[in-house]
């Protein structure tokens, strides 16, 4: 019933649009969601082809990639406290002191 | 019935994910988001796939969102600004180099796939199923994992601690 | 004795490190001592070993020694065997020969420099130069194979250079404007296109007949195919400007006259009575291989006599008394050479060896000169002076009577043979050269010695209230070369003048060497009445030479300045030294500077150029690369995204 193709499809547009807000968004707790959105589109697929092909397997994948998110989540969020303690911003294009 | 519940919690997945993007105060994204995570979830739901279903709600939705909008209320984030000093080449670059990929990705996902389901197995996506591959094939995986978040945990800690002078 | 042969080219370098490290904090005594010291030591030790040969068998008369193996060559020659280069000395009647007068006048030369660098700044430095000199001297004609040959070779080069340019910046030729050290290099540069060939010669003899040692040369030589007669040809014509070079010949002569920038004892040593003598020696030496390529020596024949007339010419002319000194070496080296190249070997090393005597006490002697006159060096400036300096006079004329070939002097005996070698082996033009070259020796010598002895003083009054006589130092060794250029001879009496009776010891100590060289001459056989006439005939020429100076420069019978005027081309030919000096400089020289400073701007500007042009280039990308750097995270996720789309092209296209 359900066509696993539009999954897929509904995955990688989510994905893309993941993408499109790292690249526009100026916040940095806002890419960080982003980037949870790409993840999310990741474990859709992975789900989906889970279904496809039966087995365990990739549903682990996908309780580990959660793990990973909520690790990383943590972190993140972490160091974007210690970057705005520092700079009093969370603007992203503020911390360009790498440049040449 | 599957396919109409499926096309409308695509459509709730597509406008929470563009209200992610789009909408420039900090906390009306964080909502959103966990909209769309719970929307996700519904999908796996509809998938068979139960248990992960569940974990998303309460991982996901749960736990991550949460301790965003934690942070987003602790720095007192406010509207963002517009203007965009990362330059012309990131501004007009950027939407055209994510639709080049959109599509080659679109295309590329959408080959790779038969055109309907099989039958799902029975005892598919249980908590049972999964936990059993859990904790044999995956065990050391497993206990890698759990240290990798005591990690997380400890370095967030040490890094979001105010200075230590 | 024997056994201590590798010792004699040792001893003087002992003299080397310890006045070259300690030299300026002894006491000129001390220096001197110890710089004389050690050329003692090697000549006794020669002396010793050349007693000690002369004991043998003349058959057995060899001996070799060895410091060990140096080149092991592996495979080379026609038959391809290894062939290993040994450190080598070897002792044989012709080095024996050769280290007596090398060590014998060179001791005299030590001692009286002692004296003559009295005042002189540098005076342990230039013990320390020529006790190396001395060492690579002595090397070179010991070495017992063409390399251990051509490392003196090349050291004695360099002495030659240090010693000449030794007051380095004293300037040397007011007409060019050059110093001492300008004239030192001249003469390093001549000598290296000598050795280029040199080397080539060996390289060609080493790959073709697989051998540089003496002892089997010959031998490898007789072997040779008919193909390789003209190889044979090359390689001797090769060693042989090798040999110009350093024993001037022409036409690499150019810088022995401009040597004469060197202290006289210097002079003396190198330029007259050893390292010029390098070349003859070696091609004597080689003689086993030149035996059997007449067309080469043919070439040396012709070179050594055209050189001989050539030199004496500029003689006739010159006014510094050193460079009249300086030609007249050119012009008997020339002798030496002819009679190489007739076959006549035993002639050219007895030309050698009373060479040494006389030559060396003329300079030492014209030193003796310019030093009791406080440094004048022009002829015609000096004058009557027998007086002021009678041991200097009286030594001068005899070695001026022995270079004229008056007989029964030492140059008598020696220039008669190489006369009756040309002869009696048919090359009749080659004698008549010698003869007339020897008519001109006679003249010139004599219009030196009476410019200078006799007359009026011609200078300054003051210098000459002041000439002195030299002091023991300088006056002893030049006693003692006088009485050997006088007897010296007499070794090598040729059997015709007593009436058949041979008593020629020369010629018998140095048979077993050359012996097959001077068979041919030999064979000629010293046909009794010929012989004497042309003995005659020399001395008939020597004497018209003696009278034509004596009438120009004695008697004023003739006025030099009016002969002068009427050969008045000629006259100016002679004494701008036939312009050679400015042909190099102009066929050779300028286009050589001009490639010089082409290379010189190729390399800076292309060769540099490109260097600092990768400099720039990198340069100029890392300026562009630089611009990805921006600082902005966002960017940078960009990128990220170009290549994974890039790489999911890829991966979706296959």
């Amino acid at each position: 019933m359900i066509d696993p193709r539009l999954v897929l499809l509904l995955s990688a547009v989510l994905f893309s649009l993941g993408v499109a807000g790292v690249l526009l968004r100026r916040g940095a707790i806002t890419i960080l969601m982003c980037v949870e959105l790409m993840l999310n589109a990741a474990n859709l697929a992975f789900i989906t082809f889970a279904r496809l092909k039966g087995g365990a397997e990739a549903q682990i994948y996908v309780f580990f990639i959660m793990a990973l998110a909520a690790a990383e989540a943590a972190a993140g969020l972490a160091i974007v406290i210690a970057l705005f303690r520092l700079r009093d911003t969370t603007d992203v294009d503020e911390i360009n002191l790498l440049r040449w | 019935m599957n396919l109409i519940a499926f096309y409308v919690f695509a459509l709730l997945i597509v406008a929470s994910a563009i209200t992610v993007i789009t909408n420039r105060n900090p906390v009306a994204s964080a909502v959103a988001l966990a909209f769309n995570l719970v929307a996700i979830a519904a999908v796996f739901m509809l998938l068979d796939a139960q248990f992960i279903g569940l974990l998303q709600v309460i991982v996901y939705a749960g736990a991550i969102m949460v301790l965003i909008l934690f942070v987003i209320m602790l720095l007192n984030l406010r509207e963002e600004a517009r203007a965009h000093p990362a330059g012309t080449f990131q501004r007009v670059l950027g939407p055209l180099a994510t639709l080049v990929f959109a599509i080659v990705l679109g295309r590329a996902v959408y080959a790779s796939a038969p055109s309907s389901f099989p039958e799902a197995a029975a005892g598919f996506g249980t908590a049972g199923s999964v936990g059993k591959e859990l904790f044999t094939t995956f065990y050391y995986p497993f206990e890698a994992i759990s240290l990798l978040l005591i990690v997380s945990m400890v370095g967030a800690v040490l890094l979001a601690k105010k200075k230590l002078s | 004795m024997l056994k201590l042969i590798g010792l004699i080219p040792v001893f003087p370098l002992v003299g080397v490190i310890v006045n070259g490290l300690f030299g300026r904090r002894l006491s000129r005594q001390a220096v001197g001592i110890i710089g004389c010291g050690v050329v003692l030591a090697s000549l006794i030790v020669s002396a010793g070993a050349v007693l000690e040969l002369s004991k043998l068998p003349p058959d057995a008369r060899y001996y070799e020694t060895s410091f060990g193996p140096w080149i092991p060559m592996g495979p080379v020659g026609a038959h391809g065997e290894a062939v290993t280069i040994d450190w080598g000395f070897a002792l044989d009647p012709l080095s024996a020969v050769m280290i007596l007068v090398v060590t014998g006048v060179g001791f005299l030369i030590h001692v009286y420099s002692v004296g003559y660098m009295e005042h002189e700044e540098g005076f342990a430095r230039f013990f320390v130069y020529i006790n190396l000199f001395m060492s690579m001297m002595l090397m070179l004609v010991l070495g017992s194979n063409l390399l251990v040959t051509f490392v003196g070779w090349e050291g004695v080069g360099l002495c030659s250079y240090l010693l000449i340019g030794f007051f380095y910046d004293r300037p040397f030729d007011t007409r060019t404007g050059l110093t001492c050290a300008d004239a030192g290099r001249k003469a390093f540069l001549v000598n290296r296109i000598g050795d280029f060939a040199f080397v080539l010669g060996m390289l060609y003899l080493v790959t073709q007949f697989a051998t540089l040692h003496y002892r089997t040369v010959a031998g490898a030589v007789a072997q040779a195919g008919d193909g390789q007669h003209a190889l044979l040809v090359a390689v001797g014509l090769l060693l042989f400007i090798g040999a110009c070079g350093k024993s001037a010949q022409i036409p690499l002569y150019v810088w022995l006259p401009d040597a004469m920038a060197g202290p006289t004892p210097v002079s003396a040593l190198i330029h007259a009575a050893t390292m010029v003598t390098a070349g003859v020696y070696m091609v004597t030496r080689m003689s086993g291989l030149y035996v059997h390529a007449p067309e080469a020596m043919l070439v040396i024949a012709i070179i050594g006599a055209a050189t001989a007339v050539f030199a004496a010419t500029m003689g006739i002319t010159a006014t510094d008394i050193k460079k009249v000194l300086a030609y007249s070496t050119v012009s008997q080296l020339g002798y030496m050479f002819a009679a190489a190249g007739v076959g006549a070997w035993t002639a050219a090393i007895f030309h050698l060896m009373t060479h040494a005597f006389f030559k060396a006490l003329l300079f030492l002697g014209a030193g003796s000169v310019i030093h009791g006159q406080h440094g004048e060096q022009d002829i015609t400036r000096m004058g009557g002076l027998r007086a002021k300096m009678p041991v200097t006079f009286l030594t001068f004329l005899t070695a001026t009577l022995a270079i004229a070939g008056i007989v029964p002097l030492a140059g008598f005996f020696s220039k008669d043979e190489i006369l009756w070698g040309a002869w009696s082996s048919g090359h009749k033009i080659v004698w008549g050269a010698l003869a007339f070259a020897a008519g001109l020796t006679a003249f010139y010598m004599f219009r030196l010695a009476f410019l200078v002895f006799y007359g009026t003083y011609r200078g300054d009054k003051h210098t000459f209230d002041h000439a002195h006589e030299s002091p023991a130092s300088m006056t002893v060794p030049l006693t003692i070369l006088a009485v050997l250029s006088a007897v010296g001879g007499l070794v090598g009496i040729p059997a015709a003048l007593l009436g058949g009776k041979d008593v020629n010891v020369f010629h018998h100590w140095l048979e077993p060497v050359v012996g097959s060289g001077h068979a041919a001459v030999e064979g000629a056989g010293h046909g009794g009445s010929q012989e004497l006439a042309l003995m005659g005939v020399a001395l008939a020429i020597a004497l018209a030479g003696i009278g034509l100076a004596w009438l120009i420069y004695r008697r004023n019978a003739l006025s030099a300045t009016t002969i002068a005027g009427r050969f008045r081309p000629v006259y100016t030919l002679w004494r701008n030294l036939y312009w050679v000096d400015e042909l190099y400089e102009a066929a050779i020289l300028k286009p050589f500077y001009a490639v010089s400073r082409f290379a010189a701007g190729f390399d800076r500007w292309i060769v540099d150029g490109l260097v600092n042009a990768s400099g720039v280039v990198t340069d100029i990308v890392g300026q562009l690369l630089k611009l990805f750097q921006t600082g902005y995270v966002r960017n940078y996720a960009l990128l990220f995204l170009m290549g994974v789309t890039a790489i999911l092209v890829y991966l979706a296209g296959r």
